[in-house]
């Protein structure tokens, strides 16, 4: 599957004057971005800042999230709103700081490995308010320094973040705000439910996230998608407000079915709530985590990791 | 109010605070509900049901709801007035048009909150849920809290984390910063408490019935205000009943979180 050319008729149904057009017109040939996890992960290197779009326990671009678990990656600072790829990544020893407004599994409210990693001191972290992290995203997007917010003011977020600064509104107000610094990423990992070979990424859940944010926020950006859609049909899955990632963002698109699994992925799928819930419990035991890093995590493919879920009870 | 023949049994613990904390958001008007947890829940759908019809509240997810519809069912029809995903409730935090009753893990008598981990923070004993929105939140619109376990650890002298900056912290931060701070309420199992002080410290607002003044005293690790002649919660009305029990949350959700 690949970027397609050529002329499309137009659909019978009555499409918005837009759809039209771009259906009639010929499609320039774009640059097939097309690559697999493990050559996605090729491309990171030890030490890097790697933002992961999603929210929670929901479209989290999982199947790249392993392929770094069973790679040599380390001492990783990961950029989330943060669920089981922080976990994760916190159980397999992969991380150096975490960076996160908070870190939870939804269903089940706290994630248990990434409080376990907190608890033993195992990593470093940054915690600020969840609107102050957007705001270090949009600046990193936007390429300025900082942008100021009064999120933070009064509460213990400049207390466990000493390198975090105020800064003085220039007017006549005189405002004196937290400046949130941007959070500039090496690279960003999303997950969309339909994509073209090109990198234009759709979204057709509730909720975007901050996905757009990552994207622009990192030097690199790499995608994977429940399917890899020509570019003319991406109006036939859902209204044009939902194509949100452009291919001007990204650097590599990986086709991975389930590629969300365990998170939700709607409308494709729900959270996978007793795989999560086995997931949450190997936190209290050693055993159950060898047991299911074997079973799941050191499935060398996704295709592979796929059919060790169709082999589940 | 309606004759509701349905409505027999006296009212319980639960709806009791459903209604003390749906009167969190009396007087809001036309701003952005946004209770968390189900008893805040039913009561901030109670409040828009009743005496509060101009509020918009959020299903939770991404969207706001304009009918009156169950906690806990996913499959309940839902009349959708806006999409309200995430970067848009940051944006309606910043904005003011919101209140918010969240949960506590610590609360000291400056209204002082922490959701963030207990212990030092360096490397805490437990690591909660972080700071989420808390910081954001009490510098920018009203927060009630509601604590379904009050004890002297939940009732604090002195939180391990400031999530949520409580009136102390504001008084050191002074103006323009403070202008927006204001913690409405407390509800917890057995009373309501409110700010209402001369210097902003935690009064007892009312006791549930069923509830003493004594037991909360002891409840509490700081001294509370207000304790002479206090009031006792108002029960819910015939109507409330009817609506929390056959409409808001017939499942009976709202009980799960007392233990």
């Amino acid at each position: 599957m690949g970027a397609v050319g050529g002329i499309t008729a137009p659909k019978e149904a009555a499409r918005p004057v837009w759809a039209v057009s771009q259906a009639r017109a010929i499609v320039a040939a774009m640059v097939d971005k097309q690559m697999t996890e493990d050559e996605v992960i090729a491309e990171l290197r030890d030490g890097m800042t790697i933002g992961i779009g999603g929210w929670g326990s929901r479209r989290k671009p999982m199947s790249l999230v392993r392929a770094i678990l069973r790679s040599d990656l380390k001492d990783l600072t990961v950029v989330a709103y943060g669920g089981p790829d922080i976990g994760l990544l916190c159980a397999a020893g992969k991380l150096r700081r975490a960076v996160y407004g908070f870190v939870s599994l939804d269903s089940i409210p706290l994630e248990p490995h990434f409080r376990q990693a907190r608890q033993s001191g195992a990593i470093e972290f940054t915690e600020l308010d969840e609107g102050a992290f957007y705001l270090g995203l949009l600046a990193a997007a936007h390429r300025v320094p900082f942008y100021p917010t009064r999120a933070g003011l009064g509460s213990d977020m400049l207390t466990m973040n000493p390198e975090l600064r105020t800064v003085t509104s220039p007017y006549d107000d005189g405002e004196e705000l937290v400046a949130i610094p941007a959070f500039k990423l090496d690279a960003a990992l999303i997950h969309m439910n339909r994509a073209d070979a090109a990198g234009n990424g759709q979204f057709l859940g509730p909720d975007l996230y901050f996905d757009d944010l990552f994207a622009m926020a990192a030097d690199k950006t790499y995608l994977s998608t429940e399917k890899i859609v020509p570019t003319e049909t991406f109006l036939d899955e859902g209204p044009v407000h939902t194509l949100r990632l452009q291919r001007i963002f990204t650097d590599g698109v990986v086709e991975a079915p389930q590629g969300a699994h365990f998170t939700e992925c709607p409308p494709d799928y729900g959270r996978d709530e007793p795989f999560q819930r086995e997931y949450a419990a190997t936190a209290r035991d050693p055993d159950a985590w060898e047991a299911f890093r074997s079973a799941y995590l050191d499935a060398p493919s996704h295709a592979e990791y796929r059919k060790a879920l169709e082999a589940r009870p | 109010m309606s004759n509701s023949g349905h409505v027999t049994a006296e009212a319980t613990i639960d709806e009791i605070c459903v209604v003390a904390c749906a009167e969190a958001f009396r007087g809001d008007g036309e701003i952005l509900c946004n209770p968390i947890g189900t008893v805040p829940i039913v009561g901030g759908r109670l409040a828009r049901a009743t005496f509060e019809p101009d509020l918009a509240y959020t299903d939770t997810v991404s969207v706001l709801p304009a009918n009156d519809y169950p906690v806990g069912d996913p499959d309940a029809p839902k009349v959708v007035e806006s999409w309200v995903p995430y970067r848009t409730v940051f944006d309606i935090v910043w904005s003011g048009k919101r209140h918010v009753m969240m949960g506590a893990s610590q609360i000291d008598q400056w209204g002082n909150q922490n959701i963030a981990a207990i212990g030092d923070f360096r490397q805490p004993k437990a690591q909660l849920l972080g700071l989420r929105g808390a910081p954001g939140n009490l510098v920018n619109h009203p927060t009630s809290y509601w604590v379904p376990n009050h004890s002297t650890r939940s009732f604090v002298a002195s939180v391990d984390v400031v999530s949520g900056p409580g009136y102390d912290r504001m008084r050191e931060l002074g103006a323009p910063g403070n202008r927006d701070h204001e913690v409405r309420r407390v509800v917890s199992n057995l009373g309501v408490f409110d700010f209402r002080t001369d210097d902003n410290r935690m009064r007892i607002a009312s006791v549930h019935p069923g509830a003493t003044v004594e037991q909360v005293v002891e409840a509490t690790a700081f001294e509370l205000a207000g304790t002479d002649d206090v009031a006792e919660t108002r029960l819910p009305t015939a109507e409330e009943l009817r609506l929390i029990r056959e409409v808001l949350d017939p499942g009976g959700a709202r009980k799960a979180e007392f233990r």
